[in-house]
This record gives C-alpha cells, sequence and structure tokens, in this order.
C-alpha cells in the first residue's frame, strides 16, 4: 500500500495534466504543434501567379472541402480546420522561405498538398528533418512513392504518372500490337516519367517506339515536333504533355490529315480541354486515356451522390469553375486528408498523422472516397505507400468520355 | 578623431546599416533571418546588374542566367566533387565574372535594344540548357546540397549573446552579410576611382569617352565581367541559402526581379541595390500576405485583394512605387534631402524638375 | 521533301502570329521609343472582352469593333493615368511600370476570368489547306492575311494623315513639335490607344488557336519582340517580316539542326536571330544608325 501509494498519485497527477491539456471537450491524449482545442492548422505552397497560376484552384478546392467539414461536421473531432494557401509561383526558390514560413512563423501542423516536382523536392529534405509531414504532394513523380524508406515523412496522394503510362503499354500491346509508336513529351520530369513508364511497360516490346520528339514549355506549340513524328510513320501517338500543347496537338495532327491512334496523357484529358480541342478543329477520333477522378462535365454522374457532394463543396469557393477538373482533385485530395485527420481521433500529433497517412489509409467499399470513380481504392500499406494505383481506361466518344473494361489494378509494379 | 567628426552624413549611415545588419538575427527569428539572407544575396546581384546598367549603360534583362551559373557551379563542385561549400563560392564568382566578360565581347556589336533581346533570349532559354546536360546538372531532379552546421566559434559567440543555439540559416546569414559588406565595399571602390569614372563617362557619352582616350570596349566588356562576378558569387550564396538548385529555380521573372529591384533602389548609387533587393524581395512574398492579414481593414477589401491573387497587388504596388519615385527610392531621399537642405539653409527656392544629380559625383 | 516543305509552312503560320504581336510593339516603339512589355497582356485581357461580350449573345461581328474601341481606350487611359505621370522619367522607369502593368493586366484576367483555357470563335473554319500533300489551316492564313490589312493600314496612318505625320513628329522631335502647337502627350496616348487596338486585333485572331487564357500571351512576347527587333523596331514592315522568319527559324532549328532536338529550338532559334543581328546590326529593315565613334 505504502509503495503504491505514491505510484497511483503520480498517475493521477499525470491524467490531471493531459486533461489540462487537452481541454474539456475532447479526450485529447496528444497533440503536437498547430493543433488546438478547437483548431487545426494546415499549410500549403501552390502557384497563384505566373505560369501555372492554372493550378491555384486546387488549393481554393481544397478550403472548401475544409470549409464544408468545418461548416456542416462541426470540423474534425470538434476542431475546426484553418488552411493557409501562399503562392510560390511554380518556383523552388519561393517554395523554400515560404515552406519555413508556413513551419517556423504561422506553426502549421502539417504541409498538405504542396504542388509542383520540384517545389516539393526543394523542401522535402527541410520537412523530414523538422518531422513535419508533407503529405498528399500534389505531382505524380514516382519518387515520391518510390524513396518513401529515405524521406519517412513525405508522401503523394494521385497515381504516379508511370503506373498510368503501364497501364497504356497493356492497352497498345493488346489491341495494337503492330503499332509504330511516336512520343510527344515535354522536357521535364514529367513527361520524362511518363515516357519511362512507357517504355518500361512495353518490356521487351519497347522497340515499338520509333520516334520520340521532346519540346520545351517555352515553345509556342509543338507542330515542329509533330511533323516528325508524322515523317517517321508513326501510327499510335502518345501525348505526354500538358493541356494546351495537347489541345494544340490534337489540332493539328487533324489538320495535316494525319490519323493516328492516340493516347492522352490523364492531366490533358478533363472534358473543357477535349471540347476546347474540338473547336479548334481536331477530330478526336481514336483516343484513348485513363481516369480515377469523376469527370464533373460527365453528364453520367448528374445524379450521382459523390458528384452532388462536389458541387455543394465546391459553391464554398467563390472563384472555383465547376467544371474544371483540378477542382475535383483539389475536393477529393481534402476528403482523404479529413479522413486521415480522423482516423487520428485523439491522437492528434505528426508522427500518428503520417503513419496512419502512408500506412493505413483504406478508403473503400462504403467508406470509399465519393469523387474517385466506383472501385477505386486509396489505399497504403507498411510496404506500400502509393495510395491510389488503380484508373480506368476511357476512350473519346463524340462528346464525352466513354469508360472502358474494368478498373486496372497497377499496384506493385513500380519498383 | 578630426576626420571622424567631419565625416558627413553618409558614413554615418553605413556604419548604422552595419549595425543593423549584424544585430538583426539577435532579436528576429531563424526564419526570418533566412529571408534576410535571400534579400542580402539579392542585393549582391543587383550590385552587379547596377554596375552594368547604372554605371556603364548596357543594359541586361537576363542576369538571372549569371546567377544559374554561379549557383550550378557551387551546387556541383559542393555535391560532385565534395569541395567545402564555403570555397565553391569565389570559384562560381570568378567562373561566372570570365563567362560574362566573354559574353560581353559580341554584347560590344549590339545596340541597346538587342542587347536587351540577347540577354532576355537568354533569361527565357535558362531553364531548359541547365536540363540538357542531366549528368552534370541533374536535370530535371535537381541538386540538393546540405548546409553547414555553424562552426564552434560562431556558435559559442552567438550563444553567449542571445543564449540560443545558433542555426544554420543564422550562420549562412553570416556568410552572407560578410560577402554583402565585401562586395558593396568593392563596388564603392570601383565606381570611386579610374575604372568607375571612365565606365561612367562610356554612359555618358561615347564620342566624349573616346576622345578622352578612354578605351570604350575594354570597360564595357570589364563592366559585363565585373557584373557577372557580383551574380555569379550571390548564385553561389544562393545554393548555399536555399539547399537546392532546379531548373526551374532560375525563372525569366528572377531577371525581371533584378532589373526591378535597380531600377526601383535607384541606378548609379551605391545604398539603391541594398534598398532595391529588400523591396523586391519581399514585395512577392508579402504582396498576398500583409492586406489579407490585416484586421482593421473591412473584410470585403482584405477578400477582394486575396482573391484577386498576388500578380495585382505586386502590379499595383510596383506602379505606384514607379510613379512616385520615378529615379528609385535613393532618388527620392537625395531630393528630399536636398529640398530639406535648401530650406534650412534659406536658399532659394528653385524648381527641381530635373533628375536628381548622380549621388558618386556630388 | 514534304516534311521539309511541312516544317516551313507550320513556322510560316507561326510566324504570323509572332508577327501580329510584334506589330504593336512597334507601334508603341514609334510612338515613345519603349518596348511596353504589357502589349501582350493588354491584348490578351482585351480578347477577353470580345470574349464576355460573344459569351453573351452578341454576334461576332458586332464584338469586334466594340472590343477595338475598348482597347483602344484602355490604352488612352492606361497612358493619361500611368504613363503621363512619369513621361519624363529615365526610359528604364518606363519599362518597370510596363513591368508592373503586366503582372497587373495578368492577375486581373485571372481573378475575373479563371485560367481554364477557353476557346474563342474565329471567322475563319478550322479546317486546313492540301496545297499538295502540306497543310496550313485557314485560321493560320487569317492571321497572315489580317496582320497584312492591319500593316497596310498602319501605314496609310502614318505615311499618308496629317494625324500620323503629327504622331511621328511628337515621337521623334517632341520639343520642336510642341514649337509648332503640336500637344505631344496626347500624341502618346493616341500612340498607345493605337498600340492597344493593334494588340487587341492580334490577340481576337490568335485566341482561336492559342486558346484563351490569362498566359495565351506569355508564351508569345518574347518571340514578338525579336520580331520586332529584328525587322528593325521602327518598321511595321519588317516586324512582320521579321516574325514570320522568327517563325520559320524556330521550328526549322528544332527539326533539323543535329543534337539539337525539339526541347532546345527555341535557344538555338534565338540564338541565330542574335547572330544575325551581330551581323547587321540594324535589323533587316532598319535604318544605318548613325555611329558615334
Amino acid at each position: 500500500m505504502v509503495r503504491i501509494a505514491p505510484r497511483l498519485a503520480a498517475v493521477a497527477a499525470f491524467v490531471v495534466a493531459l486533461a489540462a491539456c487537452g481541454g474539456s471537450s475532447n479526450n485529447v491524449t496528444a497533440t503536437d504543434v498547430g493543433v488546438t482545442n478547437d483548431s487545426i492548422l494546415l499549410g500549403t505552397t501552390i502557384a497563384l501567379s505566373g505560369g501555372a497560376a492554372a493550378y491555384g484552384t486546387i488549393a481554393n478546392a481544397e478550403n472548401a472541402y475544409f470549409t464544408y467539414v468545418n461548416n456542416n461536421q462541426g470540423g474534425v473531432n470538434g476542431r475546426k480546420i484553418n488552411f493557409k494557401i501562399l503562392d510560390d509561383a511554380y518556383n523552388p526558390a519561393q517554395t523554400v522561405p515560404l515552406t519555413k514560413q508556413l513551419v517556423e512563423q504561422d506553426q502549421v501542423f502539417l504541409m498538405f498538398s504542396g504542388l509542383g516536382t520540384q517545389a516539393q523536392t526543394s523542401v522535402r529534405d527541410y520537412l523530414n528533418s523538422k518531422k513535419v509531414p508533407q503529405v498528399f504532394v500534389a505531382t505524380g513523380a514516382t519518387t515520391w512513392g518510390k524513396d518513401f524508406g529515405s524521406t519517412p515523412w513525405t508522401m503523394s496522394w494521385q497515381p504516379p504518372y508511370q503506373g498510368e503510362a503501364h497501364i497504356y503499354a497493356k492497352d497498345v500491346l493488346k489491341n495494337h500490337p503492330n503499332a509504330k509508336i511516336g512520343v510527344l513529351f515535354q522536357n521535364d520530369d514529367y513527361g520524362q516519367d511518363y515516357l519511362k513508364g512507357l517504355t518500361d511497360g512495353l518490356g521487351d516490346k519497347a522497340s515499338m517506339i520509333v520516334a520520340k520528339e521532346s519540346y520545351d514549355v517555352t515553345a509556342a506549340n509543338p507542330f515542329a515536333q509533330l511533323t516528325k513524328l508524322k515523317a517517321a510513320n508513326v501510327d499510335t501517338l502518345f501525348l505526354f504533355s500538358t493541356p494546351k500543347p495537347s489541345i494544340q496537338s490534337l489540332a493539328f495532327v487533324t489538320g495535316v490529315h494525319w490519323a493516328p491512334t492516340i493516347y492522352l496523357n490523364s492531366v490533358s484529358n478533363p472534358q473543357v480541354y477535349m471540347l476546347a480541342a474540338k473547336k479548334a478543329g481536331a477530330a478526336l477520333q481514336n483516343v484513348t486515356s485513363v481516369s480515377y477522378l469523376k469527370d464533373p462535365t460527365d453528364p453520367q454522374w448528374d445524379s450521382d451522390a459523390g458528384m452532388k457532394l462536389y458541387k455543394q463543396v465546391i459553391a464554398n469557393c467563390t472563384t472555383c469553375n465547376v467544371q474544371d477538373g483540378f477542382n475535383i482533385y483539389g475536393v477529393a485530395v481534402a476528403y482523404t486528408m479529413v479522413d486521415v485527420l480522423k482516423k487520428a481521433g485523439t491522437n492528434m500529433t505528426r508522427k500518428n498523422i503520417i503513419d496512419i497517412a502512408a500506412n493505413q489509409l483504406n478508403e473503400s467499399g462504403s467508406n470509399a472516397n465519393p469523387f474517385l470513380l466506383p472501385g477505386v481504392v486509396v489505399k497504403t500499406t507498411s510496404s506500400d505507400h502509393f495510395p491510389i494505383m488503380q484508373e480506368q481506361v476511357i476512350t473519346w466518344a463524340g462528346t464525352g468520355w466513354t469508360l472502358q473494361g474494368s478498373l486496372i489494378d497497377e499496384r506493385g509494379t513500380i519498383k | 578623431m578630426q576626420r571622424l567628426r567631419n565625416a558627413p552624413p553618409r558614413y554615418w549611415l553605413v556604419v548604422i546599416a552595419v549595425l543593423f545588419f549584424l544585430g538583426l538575427p539577435t532579436v528576429i527569428s531563424s526564419f526570418q533571418t533566412s529571408l534576410w539572407s535571400q534579400a542580402l544575396i539579392l542585393a549582391i546581384a543587383i550590385m552587379g546588374l547596377n554596375i552594368l546598367v547604372g554605371y556603364s549603360g548596357q543594359l541586361s534583362l537576363g542576369h538571372g542566367a549569371f546567377i544559374a551559373l554561379g549557383a550550378y557551379t557551387s551546387a556541383i563542385l559542393a555535391h560532385r566533387y565534395k569541395m567545402d561549400l564555403l570555397l565553391t563560392i569565389p570559384i562560381a564568382g570568378l567562373l561566372t565574372g570570365s563567362v560574362g566578360f566573354l559574353f560581353g565581347i559580341p554584347a560590344l556589336r549590339l545596340s541597346a535594344l538587342y542587347l536587351a533581346l540577347a540577354t532576355f533570349a537568354l533569361a527565357v532559354v535558362t531553364p531548359s540548357l541547365i536540363k540538357r546536360p542531366d549528368q552534370l546538372t541533374g536535370g530535371v531532379q535537381g541538386i540538393l546540397v546540405i548546409q553547414p552546421d555553424p562552426p564552434a566559434f560562431a556558435q559559442d559567440t552567438f550563444g553567449t549573446i542571445t543564449g540560443t543555439a545558433m542555426t544554420s540559416d543564422q550562420w549562412i546569414y553570416y556568410v552572407v552579410l560578410i560577402c554583402t559588406v565585401i562586395l558593396f565595399w568593392l563596388a564603392w571602390n570601383i565606381v570611386r576611382h579610374r575604372a568607375g569614372r571612365a565606365m561612367r563617362a562610356v554612359r555618358d557619352g561615347e564620342v566624349a569617352a573616346a576622345a578622352s582616350g578612354v578605351n570604350i570596349a575594354g570597360y564595357k566588356t570589364l563592366a559585363f565581367g565585373i557584373s557577372a562576378f557580383y551574380a555569379g558569387v550571390a548564385g553561389g550564396l544562393f545554393a548555399l541559402a536555399t539547399g537546392y538548385v532546379s531548373p526551374d529555380t532560375f525563372p525569366v521573372s528572377l531577371s525581371i526581379q533584378l532589373l526591378v529591384g535597380a531600377v526601383v533602389g535607384g541606378l548609379a548609387s551605391i545604398p539603391g541595390p541594398l534598398l532595391g533587393a529588400i523591396f523586391a524581395y519581399f514585395l512577392p512574398i508579402e504582396s498576398n500576405q500583409w492586406v489579407p492579414s490585416q484586421s482593421w481593414l473591412p473584410d470585403q477589401i482584405t477578400s477582394t485583394v486575396k482573391n484577386a491573387g498576388p500578380a495585382v497587388s505586386y502590379g499595383v504596388v510596383l506602379i505606384l512605387v514607379m510613379m512616385f519615385a520615378p529615379n528609385g527610392i535613393v532618388g527620392l531621399v537625395t531630393r528630399a534631402y536636398t529640398a530639406l537642405n535648401r530650406r534650412l539653409r534659406g536658399a532659394g527656392d528653385r524648381e527641381t524638375g530635373q533628375m536628381p544629380p548622380d549621388p558618386q559625383t556630388v | 521533301m514534304q516534311e521539309f516543305l511541312q516544317q516551313v509552312v507550320s513556322g510560316i503560320a507561326t510566324g504570323g502570329i509572332f508577327a501580329s504581336l510584334a506589330l504593336a510593339l512597334v507601334l508603341i516603339y514609334n510612338a515613345m521609343g519603349l518596348v511596353n512589355f504589357a502589349q501582350g497582356e493588354m491584348a490578351m485581357f482585351a480578347t477577353f472582352v470580345a470574349y464576355a461580350l460573344v459569351t453573351r449573345g452578341m454576334s461576332y461581328w458586332i464584338a469586334l469593333p466594340i472590343t477595338l474601341v475598348v482597347a483602344f481606350a484602355g490604352g488612352l487611359l492606361i497612358q493619361r493615368v500611368v504613363i503621363r505621370p512619369v513621361e519624363r522619367a529615365p526610359i528604364l522607369t518606363l519599362v518597370i511600370i510596363t513591368l508592373g502593368l503586366a503582372a497587373l493586366v495578368n492577375g486581373l484576367a485571372g481573378f475575373i476570368f479563371g485560367y481554364v483555357p477557353r476557346s474563342f470563335p474565329s471567322p475563319f473554319p478550322s479546317d486546313t489547306v492540301d496545297l499538295l500533300g502540306v497543310f496550313i489551316s485557314y485560321r493560320d492564313l487569317g492571321v497572315i492575311g489580317v496582320s497584312g490589312l492591319v500593316l497596310l493600314g498602319i501605314y496609310l496612318l502614318l505615311q499618308r494623315t496629317t494625324v500620323g505625320l503629327t504622331l511621328r513628329a511628337a515621337a521623334h522631335h517632341p520639343e520642336a513639335s510642341r514649337l509648332l502647337g503640336v500637344q505631344v502627350s496626347w500624341m502618346l496616348a493616341l500612340g498607345w490607344g493605337l498600340a492597344s487596338a493593334v494588340g487587341a486585333v492580334s490577340g481576337i485572331m490568335v485566341a482561336p488557336i492559342l486558346l484563351l487564357e490569362p498566359n495565351m500571351m506569355q508564351s508569345i512576347i518574347i518571340y514578338a519582340f525579336a520580331a520586332a527587333v529584328l525587322g528593325g523596331i521602327e518598321s511595321p514592315l519588317g516586324a512582320v517580316i521579321g516574325g514570320l522568319i522568327v517563325g520559320l527559324t524556330v521550328n526549322l532549328a528544332g527539326a533539323y539542326l543535329p543534337g539539337v532536338g525539339g526541347d532546345l529550338q527555341l535557344a538555338v532559334g534565338l540564338a541565330i536571330i542574335i547572330v544575325v543581328l551581330i551581323l547587321k546590326p540594324n535589323g533587316l529593315l532598319g535604318r544605318a544608325a548613325i555611329r558615334r565613334v
């Protein structure tokens, strides 16, 4: 008895201290910087100005979802989510100081959905050394999932470009085994990742690629490259280009009376771009792509609960265009973020958050992410840190995309 | 002692400025110190541009390319050849300076406008040029530079003064500050002596300069070389302070930012680049943060400014500053000082519609 | 051979786009010896005005003249409000102001209209003309044709009218013009208005090809600048020829120079142009400057 009493007293004191820290309403056992009794502060850097400002709407859409959660669900476990968005103009030189500001001065709990491969690479070591989660970065480079071992505070969300290219490789081997492939790609990590994925995916049939041409983002158009691809007798054209050059390419191909089978990367496939290409003169025949998100312009989702929710959420953002494919991306990734925060429950530590995000995600069945195509599972395990690895082949049918076959799972193919 | 008492006010300004920058990290956070390092690095590059544009009269819209060259030189030497980062900085400066000197030779054949085009083109193509030799530059992945820990003597001194441990950012700040002081002192000496006088003579009239026996071509290329040397050192320090270099780190907007800083600060002056750098560095960062964070403003204003985005605030502030200080901040201060002096001495109020005098010639 | 001809034709078509914007740059340069870095952004904004009118149901042919008037007024207004107070400031101060304007107009367009690329109507069909297996689109031909018309208009205005004469006089000899009773400042404003309207024509013609979004002209301005300089900066005809040559050079450099590759086409194309300028320092149609040394 005598020996137990001090221990009991110590335990009691500990509980009291915890209760004092945790506040009244919820029984918090642990928190970290950026979390108070009634709020959680998240931060991001993204391009709101300059040449890549089109992406900026993603952060606003994410914020719209957080606003929705705050207003309609009272936040996460009674805590409202605050989201601080800073403009890095797609320039890593600005990402570094702004990220330091968010971490050291604004004291954010974590960095969420920062955009741009170079920009996010520039702060990866810093955030890992500070043990601040850098979650769901908005880039499809493979490094985020692949190099999780050496940078265990950093991870992505969207399917990696290489995985997408594997799906195209499979499709081409199955449906066009004698294809003469030509590739147009942007000369950066995005284009090169796609090209690598396609080459790997084709395996010993990689010689099917008869020509590849790169262009720089500063080019006015990729017509010189396309003319060379046409002259190389390419009959299957891969467009690993951002929306604008993709649209120009689609129109140019038709204009020069060339009718190859076209594989269009998913960044360029939202319906708004396809319709723009059509108006610019593109015939859009035999165009194949993949998707994992529901397309807000596709009437087949008109009565879908997830799409209705998306439209309700995006109404919180005055500057967001409801048809913009970037916005449903933002809302969907914000959904996963909230899912992680909810799962963390009372253990709101940075360590726990990255542990859940990187190892324990499982949005499927009744808990599925409502903004993704039916059946797409958002999942991570202790050996797999690529949350989304399923996509579905889609083909263009006059006025919209048609889903083909079933979801293709690429999990485990990226080494 | 006599000399000290008779020192003109600008010497005291220099002393105050140096003390201010020395003491700054002891009162602001480590993060804010890192911002000031970046501003000082920009000041060095702008000083280089100032020597070229302000003193020798040649326009460059592409000095970001020289910064990129310096930054990559440092990063490659440190990362691939494991050289001490601090040692790489003078190498970066000298290499970039030599390249700038060579660039200055064909530039001689170009009139102001063509030089503007050539340098602008250089700035535009810099990111794609960096991507090419990817074995060397790391291509689009860029190069991560490991930032050094502060050495023991700096740790001890800083610890005694502030009572907190010195961070890498604070150590780098002092390295940058020392370079800034040396390079500004060097610039002051260049412009006051033979080379500077010759450059200004060329700028103000090539015929007269040639008639006085100034080697026009020589001094114009020399100005290019010196200017690029400054940009190279700034680049090396940039790699050190940012810890990462990649193609997108050196967009056209960097070159524009340098020119904005040079003109806003005040061309052909020594304090101009420093003031211009502080403006040009903090304006883009603050343009989307300051107004929305002001709680005393009506919500409608703060939310409109926030939604309108940083480019709008940036453009508006830049235009207003240039309208109110068409000769830069230094020009404005000089004018106010002159006017005040006249008033105090009771001299007749003369109309001062002309350009303010070159601060180095008065 | 067919491939080569296609490269040539595509290059010329792209060059037409550069030429159309270069014309506006030349006008401003003629009016006040300044390269207006906001020219492309102003053209983009004017095109958005046309877009707003057309999407509200207005006929294209009514929206077009209204947009030109709005653009003219806008250019005039910008000159009066922002440029005039600092008219006598050093030229670099004015350059910085145009850079500020470029950021401001770009940001405003993004704020008002968003960044999603939009298709813009064109009076020309989206088909192509088949010239023995080499193709050029009607829209590209339209850009070149309209640029030709604008060029003719500028020529007639500057060379054959009193306003044009006064405009040139005000730009080249402001002091003398002032003595003769010319309102130099208003002439400069007129120059800004005209350049803005010419830019609007460019924006409206290229928007169906480039897609309308706030950064539409950003990728073009460097080429337009190169085109104007190559043509001799003061010569409208030079701007058009310069534009075509720049388009051609960049296209062919990417396609045929060994070891270059498409990603460096801009670098190599611009390098070639700069070498030409070193060899021929006054541009193709520029007047020989009097060398003072």
